[in-house]
């Protein structure tokens, strides 16, 4: 009851926020910082330079070394509907951070670069440790949100530690946690995700930078909101981050991902790589806000997002919750999946894709049932506006073992004028037949008349559109964590200007 | 406040013509009444008032308090004080009813340079314009329209009126599906809006509604004209004797 009336309370609070908020893409301003970079391109020695920066063990470097031989021999996938230029990968710097964060980096956040800090002020994130993100008002409960704040290819820090650990939950950089946790690590990094699991997903593995390492201990549930920031702040330099999430039986978690890059001609390249590992009775709800710069109207620079997202429902009644307000990037190629491993193991899938002006997005998730009684859920939401093509493309397999599964797809596409695409393409594979798959799909358009009621009653064609949308995306924005259910809905708006008119 | 003379309206798509010539003056709170034969053209002046996309106005001004309307955005001449009450309300799936007119009172108010309401200040006048039209607090919640009875989405339309106090209140067969005890709250929500300077459009095929909502004017519009006005008499003479002796009048 209470939380009804919170979220219409979120909901309302947006609309405002939304109207406050002007210009397009309001994080594309870049940090005028100095930085270091590896040579251009990539080699061996770039992958053992990113290694011998993070001062990792040699077992980790040998990992690297073997992806990046069988990556050599791989090609890039060409199956998504997205349609970009051949990347150049020796035209990309793959390891760039900020001088102040080198080898005698900074002890603490207090002693963090000033400028760094102003960047994520001005972004928004909250890199003190207070309750909430600045502009949310405060819920009732008084929850905390932990940030670790990733810059180009370093972590710049971590808030909440202290208190984080006397819950016994770690949450580092996975650089970090390399030095402190290596077995830890060791036992989990590429075991959802496969070095050779895709051609992303090997280059990943053989140049990521950093990223966030979390792991929840048996029957601990997390106290706080913990969350990763992506900023990529050079130019031409890709950015290749790991995460590993752990949660032991019984345990549970609440992560939250979000991003932005500054507005640059070139496009530049994210490809990160997202493993989760959920045991017995243990649930972890991953959300991302993806808000990378998406290019000029004219499809100039942007960020092509390509990024394997997998989490691995081991044990029995394990749960794993996907959202995710997609609404950036110039293309964007991703479908965070489920391995429903164990018994009972549940996964579930919202998404919202939001593809404006010349955007792409092929996007959609897998749901892989293995065991008995296992339950799938996937919502999708499809916006496209202007000249984008916006595609939902999703696995659903039964597999002989996976009796009583079930799933239940709803994929709707809502259209906004007459030049842009939605596609649906769902591949279904039953092979036992007690499982059930339950598949719903509506393509609509922006209705007109929605939007003379909404203006007649004294909103401007944008807010109209803006409320229209955030009608039909409710049912995943309500999937977010309440802190950021505002934020996102406030993207959908702003994402969708010039979409109409 | 709301002059319109010799409008004419045809279709954006077809050759077709809907209003030929409506001469209408409606002065401050003065409450005049529109009935007409089905396809006469009265929603079609509604919808153009209001700036509906589809029409082509081929003639002919609309003035209110002064202002060309026809020049306005739909959501300009909402600002400048004209409201709709749509003959059939539209459903908006997900957008909560109340989260749809709090965003609506405050661009209004945003457009005429006032504060905007805070979220207590809202929710208080809120409730009691719900109450009075007999609107529980579930209906405010639901999304716009969505499920609505053909009645809920009537006095939704009042509730919404209520809230952004306009100048000028066109209503569109806000009687039709309407219960007897419906009709009497809905009556009640438009005379409490009665203040002698606050006018009203009332379009609707029945006496009965006139009974409770006092005209003062009552026009006949047929096939795309107003043939006949008169005192609230002609409305009981349309009562009881149907269009025919007005249309055989004029012909
Ligand atoms: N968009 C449209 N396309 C085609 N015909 C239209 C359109 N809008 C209005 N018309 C026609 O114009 C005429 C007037 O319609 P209008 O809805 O204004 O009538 P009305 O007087 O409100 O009728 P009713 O009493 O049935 O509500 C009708 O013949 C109708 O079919
Ligand atoms: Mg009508």
């Amino acid at each position: 009851m209470t939380d009804m009336i919170a979220k219409e309370g979120v909901e309302a609070e947006t609309v405002e926020a939304v109207k406050s908020l002007s210009g397009k893409y309001k994080y594309g301003f870049s940090t005028d910082i100095e930085s270091e970079y590896a040579p251009l391109g990539l080699d061996e020695d770039i992958v053992k330079l990113i290694s011998k920066k993070n001062d990792e063990p040699e077992w980790m470097l040998d990992w690297r070394l073997q992806a990046f031989e069988r990556w050599k021999l791989m090609k890039e996938p060409e199956w998504a509907m997205v349609d970009y230029p051949k990347i150049n990968f020796q035209d990309i710097y793959y390891y760039s951070r900020p001088k102040s964060m080198s080898e005698d980096k900074p002890k603490s956040l207090d002693d963090v670069d000033p400028k760094l800090l102003e960047t994520y002020a001005k972004l928004g994130i909250p890199l003190k440790e207070q309750a909430l993100l600045a502009g949310v008002e405060a819920p009732e409960n008084d929850r905390k949100v932990a940030v670790d704040a990733v810059f180009d290819s370093v972590s710049v820090g971590t808030t909440f530690q202290k208190e984080l650990k006397n819950a016994g939950v770690i949450f580092m950089s996975i650089s970090e946690a390399l030095k402190e946790h290596p077995e830890l690590v060791k036992k989990y990094i590429g075991s959802v995700v496969p070095q050779s699991d895709n051609f992303y997903a090997t280059l990943n593995s053989a140049v990521f930078s950093d990223g966030s390492f979390v792991y929840i201990p048996e029957g601990v549930k997390c106290p706080m909101e913990l969350s990763t920031y992506f900023r990529i702040n050079a130019e031409n330099t890709g950015q290749f981050e790991r995460t590993l999430i752990i949660a032991e039986k019984g345990s549970s978690v609440s992560y939250l991902e979000g991003c932005t890059a500054p507005k640059r001609d070139v496009a530049q390249l994210h490809a990160a790589v997202v493993e989760l590992v959920i045991l017995e009775d243990a649930e972890i709800k991953y959300s991302t806000v993806q808000n990378w710069y998406p290019g000029d109207e004219n499809g100039k620079g942007g960020i092509y997002n390509f990024v394997t997202k997998r989490a691995d429902c081991r044990g029995d009644r394990a749960k794993v919750m996907w959202t995710q307000v997609e609404t950036g990037s110039a293309v964007t190629w991703k479908y965070p999946s489920c391995i429903l491993r164990g018994n009972a193991s549940q996964g579930e899938f919202y998404s919202i894709a939001i593809a404006n002006n010349m955007q792409q997005a092929d996007t959609g998730t897998k749901m892989i049932h293995l065991g008995k009684n296992t339950k799938s859920r996937i919502v999708s939401k499809g916006i496209s506006a202007g000249k984008a093509q916006n595609t939902y493309r999703g696995l659903v397999s039964m597999h002989p073992k996976a009796a009583n599964a079930r799933n239940y797809t709803q994929c709707d596409s809502l259209l906004i004028g007459d030049k842009c695409g939605a596609h649906t393409v769902p591949y279904i594979e039953v092979k036992n037949n007690t499982a059930r798959v339950e598949h719903e799909a509506t393509t609509s358009k922006v209705d007109d008349d929605q939007l003379f009621y909404c203006r007649q009653r004294g909103m401007d064609e944008e807010e109209a559109v803006a409320l229209v949308v955030n009608g039909f995306c409710k049912e995943v924005l309500q999937a977010l964590p309440m802190e950021f259910a505002m934020e996102a809905q406030a993207l959908v708006a702003i994402s969708l200007e010039g979409s109409v008119g | 406040m709301l002059n319109i003379k010799n409008l004419q309206v045809g279709l954006e798509e077809e050759n077709k013509q809907i209003l030929k010539g409506v001469d209408l003056n409606i002065g401050e709170g003065e409450v005049h009444a529109i009935m007409g034969p089905n396809g006469s053209g009265k929603s079609t002046t509604s919808y153009v008032l209001a700036g509906k996309d589809g029409y082509e106005i081929t003639g002919g001004t609309v003035e209110l308090n002064g202002h060309n309307l026809l020049d306005m955005d739909p959501e300009e001449r909402a600002a400048a004080g004209l409201f709709l009450a749509f003959q059939y309300p539209v459903e908006i799936p997900g957008v909560g009813n109340m989260t749809f007119l709090r965003t609506a009172v405050n661009a209004q108010r945003k457009a005429r340079g006032e504060k905007e309401l805070t979220a207590g200040e809202f929710l208080k006048t809120v409730r009691e314009k719900a109450k009075s039209l007999k609107i529980d607090s579930d209906m405010l919640k639901r999304p716009v329209n969505v499920g609505f009875s053909g009645g809920e989405k009537k006095r939704n339309e009042i509730l919404q009126m209520a809230m952004l106090e306009p100048k000028m209140c066109v209503l569109d067969e806000t009687d039709s599906g309407l219960d007897v005890d419906a009709m009497k709250l809905v009556a009640e929500g438009v005379n409490a809006l009665r203040d002698g300077k606050r006018s009203f459009l009332v379009i609707t095929h029945y006496q009965r509604l006139l009974d409770h909502i006092k005209p003062d004017v009552v026009h006949i519009m047929a096939n795309g004209r107003i043939i006949k006005s008169g005192g609230p008499e002609l409305a009981l003479e349309v009562e009881k004797n149907g269009y025919a002796d007005i249309l055989a009048e004029v012909a």
